[in-house]
């Protein structure tokens, strides 16, 4: 065995990377319970690849054969429902376990520097990942696949010019048809999963170079004994990899639960619209997206001809933060120069077009969070009142939209104002969170950070 | 594709952004619960019946098989053949209408729906009160309409069980909350009472119609979520194990 290893070591690697990233990394050693979900997050991943191979040797991407073959599976294949199940559970798992696991980097300040490229290659795995759902979900070709679709690359309409031509670029058609659903199969099968793996891969070697956080902040490479490792650290293997497979056993508990007993969810996994065939000519009674994306969806309503000037003032506000807080010069008259083109070039656009900005500035705005915090500590632990609420708030505005986006925008569903007026309040918290965190951040009281992380 | 109807197309498109309303089928009349049971072979047995021998007609199930359904059902292929398939079909064939669709579209205008997932699409509490809610209307072309799907196309398919029933006075919406908006003027072959277990048997079955799977999933769910249990009590004790030396 030591002469096989020995043999493989001199060829390639194989000692050196197992004890670089599992035997001898070293891992903070008060990992919380938030700390489950980036391991939660790789299981996931593997088991909608498996799944998915599986799918994809019944599945017929065709508009004629695509939605038959669906119930194909669910009947015909054996333990075809149960792959299936695994898949659309999965699907919406996968975007429980990425929304906690980007809550834990926003609490304990997982984005701040030397982490920032960490945070990036996450974030770009994030928009990887609804792209994949998007593309996944056109692809059982039911009712509300097809007008979800439909709904969605018409957005792309909205932008100036080039947007007409454009979602008819992406639809390859005028409208979704058999051209769109190959394509999408092929992206969701091949392209997009291939990118994710690779930036799965980079966020791990970017994880590694720089040691995780931890739920204190503390870099824990500061303080190393004798022989150089951190005395708060533990090697990711045993320790870690035990824990990790008990937090998967228990989430697979849940999951299975989910797959076997509830598949649907009450809709929320699978719309019952969906077990409807994609109907050119009738589209379901509300139009909405899966429930990961009904924040965004939210906000992209929000945004009518009458909040046209909310928005001018949040791009004012955004302006003048930034212009205070970049140092040189030439950072200023940037910020100054660009807020006044989106002012006014937001008198020229329609609100329409404004709405799909803001829907996209919605993700993007999380990239810029290890540039938009300033405040001296890491974690939510030692942070003060203003940080406490400022995310409180957050978190509660994000829930109130995702509500907002399943719910036609003229009903009343809260009260006293129509749910479009709710989303309008929301979208402004929702943008606060990020133009004023500068401010709020550098202003909240701080309490001491110990020099050891606390268990 | 013509030219014009590829603007209308966009058009169309454009039309329904970001959120349309003329889906059929829609109203917000209240929808009586039914029970669902899918473990009483009888009932699903008795919907069966009913299924092939009325809905069968005109609508198909074609994402089932006859052979598939009598297996989960419990009935012999002897007494499939015999009572429950009609026309030239075999055993292992798909569930289709024997009514071809060009003659669907000219008596009712549209071609029935396949019901295959319809119990999934509508839910159980729909078909249920739909099943129950057809009455007479003489304005309507075919002399019916319903008040779950107001201008619905199909006729009453069950009048000769049901009878025939009229609005009490003019609306779906009773005076009072519970109380029935109907009251039959040609009695049935059924009274009330046996009419709505009939309807409730045939929901059931359409409800297992829609997955077949759920036959077997509750049961294999509850062993694999014991074992997994267990496997998460064994892994924490694991995990204990391992972390003892650390405190």
């Amino acid at each position: 065995m030591d002469k096989l290893l020995g043999w493989i070591d001199e060829r390639f690697p194989l000692t050196k990377v197992w004890e670089e990233h599992m035997a001898k990394y070293y891992a903070p050693k008060n990992f919380n319970f938030w700390y489950y979900f980036g391991s939660f997050a790789i299981l996931v991943l593997v088991m909608q690849i498996v799944t998915g191979i599986f799918l994809t040797m019944h599945y017929t991407p065709s508009a004629e054969e695509a939605f038959a073959s669906v119930e194909y599976i669910m009947r015909d294949v054996p333990f075809g429902w149960l792959i299936r199940y695994m898949h659309s559970t999965g699907a919406s798992l996968f975007f429980v376990v990425i929304y906690l696991h980007m809550f834990r980097g926003l609490i304990y300040g997982s984005y701040r520097a030397p982490r920032e490229l960490l945070w990036i290659f996450g974030m770009v795995i994030f928009l990887l990942l609804m792209a994949e759902s998007f593309m996944g979900y056109l692809l059982p070709w039911g009712d509300m696949s097809y007008w979800g679709a439909q709904v969605i690359i018409n957005l792309f309409g909205a932008i100036p010019f080039v947007g007409e031509g454009l979602s008819e670029w992406i639809r390859g058609d005028f409208v979704v048809s058999d051209a769109t659903l190959n394509r999408f199969f092929a992206f969701h099968v091949a392209l997009i999963p291939l990118l994710l793996a690779g930036l799965v891969f980079l966020h791990i070697v970017a994880l590694h170079q720089v040691g995780s956080n931890n739920p204190d902040g503390i870099e824990i490479k500061k303080n190393k004994d004798s022989e150089g490792k951190p005395v708060d650290g533990i090697p990711f293997h045993p320790y870690y990899t035990v824990k990790d497979i008990f937090g998967a056993s228990v989430f697979l508990t849940l999951y299975f639960a989910i797959v076997f007993f509830v598949p649907e969810l009450g809709g929320w996994f699978l719309e019952k619209d969906n077990f409807a065939p994609a109907n050119i000519l009738q589209t379901p009674p509300n139009i909405v997206p899966l429930w990961y994306f009904t924040p965004y969806y939210s906000i992209l309503r929000a945004v009518t001809d009458d909040y046209m000037i909310v928005l001018m003032a949040l791009v004012a506000i955004a302006t003048l933060v930034a212009f205070l807080n970049v140092k040189n010069v030439l950072g200023k008259m940037a910020a100054v120069v660009v807020g006044v083109g989106v002012i006014i070039a937001m008198n020229i656009f329609e609100a329409k077009f404004w709405g799909v900005v803001m829907m996209g500035m919605a993700i993007i705005v999380m990239f810029l969070l290890p540039w938009l915090d300033h405040s001296p500590v890491a974690s939510v632990r030692y942070r003060g009142w203003m940080f406490k609420t400022a995310v409180t708030l957050f978190v509660i505005v994000f829930f109130i939209l995702g509500y907002l986006g399943t719910v036609k925008p003229d009903d009343i569903s809260l009260f006293w104002y129509k749910n479009v007026t709710w989303a309008q309040i929301c979208l402004v918290i929702y943008f606060a969170f990020f133009i004023l965190m500068p401010v709020y951040t550098k202003l909240d009281k701080t309490k001491p950070v110990p020099e050891r992380v606390t268990s | 594709m013509s030219g014009a109807m590829k603007k209308h197309l966009l058009i169309f498109a454009f039309m329904v952004f970001p959120v349309a309303g003329f889906a059929a089928g829609g109203s917000d009349i209240h929808l009586d619960k039914v029970h669902i049971e899918l473990s009483n072979k009888s009932s699903l047995q008795r919907g069966a019946s009913t299924f092939v021998n009325f809905c069968l007609s005109c609508h198909s199930a074609s994402f089932m098989r006859y052979n598939r359904m009598a297996k989960d059902l419990d009935i012999s292929e002897e007494l499939l053949e015999e009572n429950l398939i009609f026309g030239e079909a075999k055993v292992g064939d798909l569930m289709i209408t024997t009514m071809p669709e060009e003659t669907a579209k000219d008596w009712f205008g549209v071609a029935p729906p396949d019901l295959s997932l319809v119990a999934r699409s509508r839910g159980p509490d729909w078909l249920y009160t739909y099943l129950r809610s057809f009455y007479l209307d003489e304005s309507s072309p075919g002399g019916w309409n319903n008040c779950v799907f107001p201008h619905v196309a199909m006729p009453h398919a069950l009048y000769e069980w049901q009878g025939s029933q009229r609005l009490k006075d003019g609306d779906c919406k009773p005076h009072e909350e519970g109380e029935s908006p109907f009251e039959i003027v040609i009695p049935g072959k059924l009274t009330p009472a046996e009419y709505d277990v009939a309807m409730g048997d045939l929901t059931n079955f359409l409800v297992y119609l829609a997955e077949p799977a759920k036959m077997v999933r509750y049961k294999m769910g509850f062993w694999i979520i014991l074992l997994l249990a267990v496997l998460s009590v064994l892994t924490y004790m694991l995990k204990k194990e391992y972390w003892r030396d650390l405190h």
